[in-house]
């Protein structure tokens, strides 16, 4: 277990009957609505939360709905730099205001595994209410589960979200003409080596941290610089390699990237080297990759550059005709190679 | 990054490059025999930047391509019996068999662990007892210390539920091999440097001498491989053929001798097939009798094993040299590594995946 949080003091664990989760707590009985009353209603309740209705009803101005869900399954479920609590709000933000929309509402679901402490739930139930509001977004609907120990690893978390695209905001990975230029928003790979080096216990990497962050007011100052985007995503599974495949596989274009232009932490490449690992293949869940017309992208960078999640956003490369449905890499003795999709998963080198 | 960067300079690599150019005033063939060679050099594009009379042709120096199909049957036979777990590292775990890879075993149920080091199968000997762990060894001289190693620490520790099942390789056999061939055409060689950090360069010598050709063991950065081969060149323009050290931050003349003691305490030299070569004299390691408790192919008799291979995979030839990836016909079409018809297109370090993964545009 990672250090105690100093949050974990001023809002105590509630007393309960039981030290971990029964199949009881997910009975639908007495015990259900003392988990959801005691563990849930304190840390996320809000007006719409609180009727604990079947459903949440909520007023939504006049527009496009941009609406997206996702399942987290992470393990270990605390990781440095994170946990699947903030994770599972910072992902689905993200995934929301990837199409230019403002989050507003979050559902969340909870599957989990019989005999799961209650102190870890309620970390994990902090860090989630920490990172809401932190976002800007509420959690006005949701459902617990319980299964059978060995039939969920621990805890599975899925998120709904749904935000409002403003008008003239049109971002779509079909959306690529020759000569955007493609910017990153930072270091690359943070997530999956804080991960993969707290799963396998390498010592000498225990400087890597998760990137996780909600990336919704990174991209409402990207808007403000212009509403041009043509595309947008977070590179997470697969890392930034696989997101600028799906973008060239969309609009029929190829992309050209400069090696030298994407920025690595030492300690994160270090790990890589050692492990045998491509970065570019590697998760992120902080991280945006947005593709722009030539026109607007200096400004583009300035203003992602003035926003904390943006200080190190970068031109990393640019969308050409040439090499339709590819992305090719120049490196820095004027090689270049494919940046191909991943097949499987990345595999540590053998000799 | 320190000691990486250092050796990725491009400054230097143009004037190394430079020199080759000057260097070179006719056409020479040269095999960089370890796919960990292969791999930098398609992944750093060193081959787009060398003059047209350097051809560079890939050798066997795969590990996870040249063991044989029926070491693979006999992993996934002994991975299907209920009390064992079989843990290899990931890139075996995605070599076709006969009929299967042990992946494919492990989505129908078999207990098959992907592991970072043989020290963690020691692991989960020790944490199932009941169960029996498997650790499917291969590599060339580099890994068979390490894995010798998890075997001897396993019997240390009186562990008796575990064992390896070993498909080691040796690197200078298969360099006789190809010298002997009469379709060789190779004039110069790359020597495997991790091979050589526990070997030592001493053992290519007679090679070097019999066969009349420059052996340079080299380094694994973009500017080892050029100062490599430049060296090779060098030898080559001068008429010269000898063994010559460009990785000496790493190799010595004798090597590692504590690792090659494990490896001789626990590994007899045997003759062995290569998956795509054939039958070689003394190429392999086999796990020496008195240790036939922890050799799970003495360990779990399997019923007698039928290879089938597919026909239009040219990875024989591949691994010879004797054509490039992209020349074979299956290349891009039938086998991609999604699926791939031979270990070639498996492992990151086979040269069929290295020219689909790095280069396909120049041959789409």
């Amino acid at each position: 277990m990672p250090n105690l949080n100093p949050e974990d003091f001023s809002c105590p664990l509630p007393v309960m009957e039981y030290e971990t989760i029964q199949l009881a707590h997910g009975s639908g009985g007495r015990l259900s609505a003392e988990l959801v009353s005691r563990f849930f209603l304190p840390r996320f309740g809000n007006e719409t939360l609180n009727r604990l209705e079947d459903q949440a009803v909520v007023d939504f101005p006049q527009g496009r709905l941009a609406l997206t869900t996702d399942s987290f399954v992470v393990d270990p479920l605390f990781f440095p730099g994170g946990d699947i609590g903030d994770l599972a709000i910072n992902g689905t933000v993200n995934d929301v205001c990837m199409s230019g929309a403002t989050p507003r509402y979050l559902a969340a679901a909870f599957i989990i595994e019989e005999g799961l402490p209650m102190a870890t739930l309620h970390r994990i139930l902090l860090s989630m209410e920490k990172a809401a509001k932190s976002a800007g977004v509420q959690i006005v609907t949701g459902d617990t589960k319980v299964v059978n120990r060995g039939c969920c690893d621990k805890l599975f978390i899925t998120t709904t979200g749904v935000g409002l695209v403003p008008a003239g905001v049109n971002i779509s990975a079909a959306n690529l003409k020759a000569g955007d230029k493609v910017i990153l928003s930072g270091t690359i790979a943070d997530h999956g080596m804080a991960i993969l080096t707290s799963r396998e216990g390498l010592s000498f990497a225990s400087r890597v941290q998760s990137d996780t962050a909600a990336l919704n007011g990174l991209v409402a100052r990207m808007l403000q610089a212009s509403p041009a985007i043509h595309a947008m995503r977070d590179p997470t599974r697969g890392g930034i390699a696989t997101t600028l495949n799906e973008f060239t596989a969309a609009s029929r274009v190829g992309i050209v990237l400069e090696e030298a232009a994407i920025p690595v932490r030492p300690e994160v490449r270090g790990a890589c080297e050692v492990l045998g690992i491509d970065p570019m293949y590697v998760a992120n869940e902080g991280k945006l990759v947005a593709v722009v017309p030539a026109e607007v992208a200096d400004q583009m960078v300035a203003a992602m550059r003035s926003h904390p999640l943006g200080r190190e956003a970068a031109i990393i490369g640019e969308v050409a005709a040439e090499n339709r449905g590819m992305v090719v890499m120049r490196n820095a003795l004027g090689a270049q190679r494919i940046v191909d999709m991943p097949v499987g998963e990345q595999l540590p080198r053998i000799c | 990054m320190k000691y990486v960067d250092e050796y990725r300079d491009p400054a230097l690599a143009v004037r190394l490059l430079e020199e080759i150019r000057q260097t070179v005033t006719r056409p020479w063939v040269v095999m960089e025999i370890c796919g960990g060679h292969t791999h930098a050099i398609m992944k750093n594009g060193l081959d787009q930047l060398l003059p047209p009379q350097v051809e560079l042709v890939h050798g066997p120096g795969c590990p996870v391509c040249v063991t044989p199909v029926e070491t693979i049957d006999r992993a996934v036979a002994i991975a299907a019996r209920p009390e064992v777990i079989l843990a290899s590292f990931g890139d075996m775990l995605r070599v076709p068999g006969s009929s299967s890879s042990l992946f494919m075993a492990k989505s129908a149920g078999a207990d098959v662990r992907m592991v970072y080091s043989p020290l963690e199968a020691v692991a989960l000997a020790r944490q199932n007892p009941e169960r029996e762990v498997v650790f499917l060894a291969v590599g060339f001289e580099t890994t068979a210390p390490g894995n010798g190693m998890a075997l001897l620490q396993a019997k240390r520790e009186g562990l008796t539920n575990f064992s390896l099942l070993a498909s080691h390789v040796l690197v200078p056999p298969a360099i006789r091999a190809l010298l002997s061939s009469p379709s060789n055409r190779v004039q110069g060689y790359l020597a495997p440097g991790h091979v050589c950090t526990v070997m030592g360069w001493q053992e290519y010598v007679p090679l070097a001498e019999e066969f009349k050709v420059p052996i340079v063991v080299t380094g694994f950065e973009p500017l080892d491989i050029l100062v490599g081969l430049l060296m090779v060149l060098r030898q080559l323009e001068a008429g010269r053929h000898e063994v010559e050290n460009q990785y000496g931050r790493s190799v010595s003349r004798g090597g590692n001798p504590a690792a090659q003691r494990i490896m001789a305490e626990v590994f007899a030299v045997s003759d062995r097939p290569w998956r795509g070569i054939g039958m070689l004299p003394a190429s392999g390691l086999v796990i020496r009798e008195h240790l036939a408790a922890y050799d799970a192919e003495r360990k779990f008799a399997v019923e007698t094993i039928r290879v089938r291979e597919s026909e239009a995979c040219k990875s024989g030839s591949v691994l010879q040299g004797l054509i490039k990836p992209d020349g074979c016909p299956a290349f891009g079409r039938e086998c991609t590594p999604e699926h791939p018809l031979g270990a070639t297109m498996v492992s990151g370090e086979g040269a069929c995946a290295a020219y689909y993964t790095y280069h396909r545009t120049s041959h789409a």
